[in-house]
């Protein structure tokens, strides 16, 4: 019973946070907005029996991806959505789209008629770290390897991404934006922007 | 008395929709990057809830997975972000038309 009352809490919590973040305009709410959800599918895991995973979800998404993307809408300085001026029949499109895969997803009502209705009784092995840890580095040693190459070749990436034009290159980039700019106004921006 | 599996998989579609429906609605860069965030989330809560209800650890192994192609797409897109808005002062997605003449 307090299972129950427990997940629908959270899942109250999470729902409603994730439609806050795609209903708010300003990128930093809405960035608040899905650490909410982060922390609230956290506690769900919990119930579940995943401890492990509910602390790496806090650690990972809520303390480093999320952090990561504050960091990027402060270092931008991005303002709030303009309002849409055009293509405003894509709400309608959208909303349609959204409740067509909302129909989809709710298939699963029917198609898990023959799952399990009680979960197994777990408390010995699944979940724990050490069950995750003997997995990881025996069966699934090959993914864990692709996962680790991965993540090289992500910061490898992004530091290249993100560096530095050479002042040759970067004057020919600022002159040409410049050409295109028409207010005196955006030019200062851009300006600034460098 | 626990909530049976189908809720938990109701719960994650919900988030998944709301997600996707996220994707269309945001023309923000960052904001479209982090419905895409929620559906991954989403995602992970299916693996969670299946790994439960037939005891089978694979699936916890696998968010773990998630999580870190995750991370990779935070530093990877993030960086795509940055260098698109040096050089357009935006992050509409509107204003990534250098192709479009």
């Amino acid at each position: 019973m307090i299972g129950t009352a427990l997940f629908f809490l959270f899942a109250g919590f999470a729902i409603a946070c994730a439609v806050s973040m795609v209903y708010q305009k300003n990128p930093l709410y809405s960035a608040v907005s899905l650490v909410g959800v982060f922390v609230a599918l956290s506690c769900i895991y919990v119930t579940l029996a995943a401890p492990f995973i509910a602390v790496v979800q806090i650690l990972i998404y809520a303390g480093a991806i999320m952090v990561l993307v504050i960091f990027v809408i402060m270092l931008l300085n991005l303002d709030e959505d303009k309002p849409l001026t055009r293509l405003r029949y894509l709400y309608a499109v959208g909303g349609g789209l959204g409740l067509i895969l909302l129909v989809q997803t709710m298939f699963i009502f029917y198609a898990v008629l023959r799952a399990p209705k009680d979960p197994v009784d777990t408390s010995q092995t699944a979940g724990k770290s050490l069950s995750i840890g003997q997995a990881m580095y025996t069966e699934y040693l090959l993914p864990v390897e692709i996962v680790g190459i991965m993540l090289l070749m992500a910061i490898i990436g992004g530091v290249i991404l993100v560096r530095r034009l050479e002042p040759g290159q970067l004057k020919l980039v600022v002159d040409s934006e410049l050409d295109k700019r028409h207010e005196e106004e955006e030019k200062d921006d851009y300006r600034i922007a460098f | 008395m626990e909530p049976s599996l189908a809720t938990y998989l109701a719960l994650s579609g919900i988030l998944f929709t709301i997600g996707a429906v996220g994707v269309i609605y945001k023309r923000n860069a960052i904001g479209m990057f982090m419905c895409i965030e929620l559906m991954l989330n989403a995602v992970n809560l299916t693996f969670i809830a299946f790994s439960r209800y037939y005891a089978d650890t694979t699936g916890q192994l696998f968010v773990f997975m998630v999580m870190s192609v995750a991370a990779a797409e935070a530093a990877v897109g993030l960086g795509i972000i940055i260098s698109f808005f040096r050089n357009r002062i935006s992050v509409d997605v509107d204003d990534a038309s250098i192709l479009k003449n």
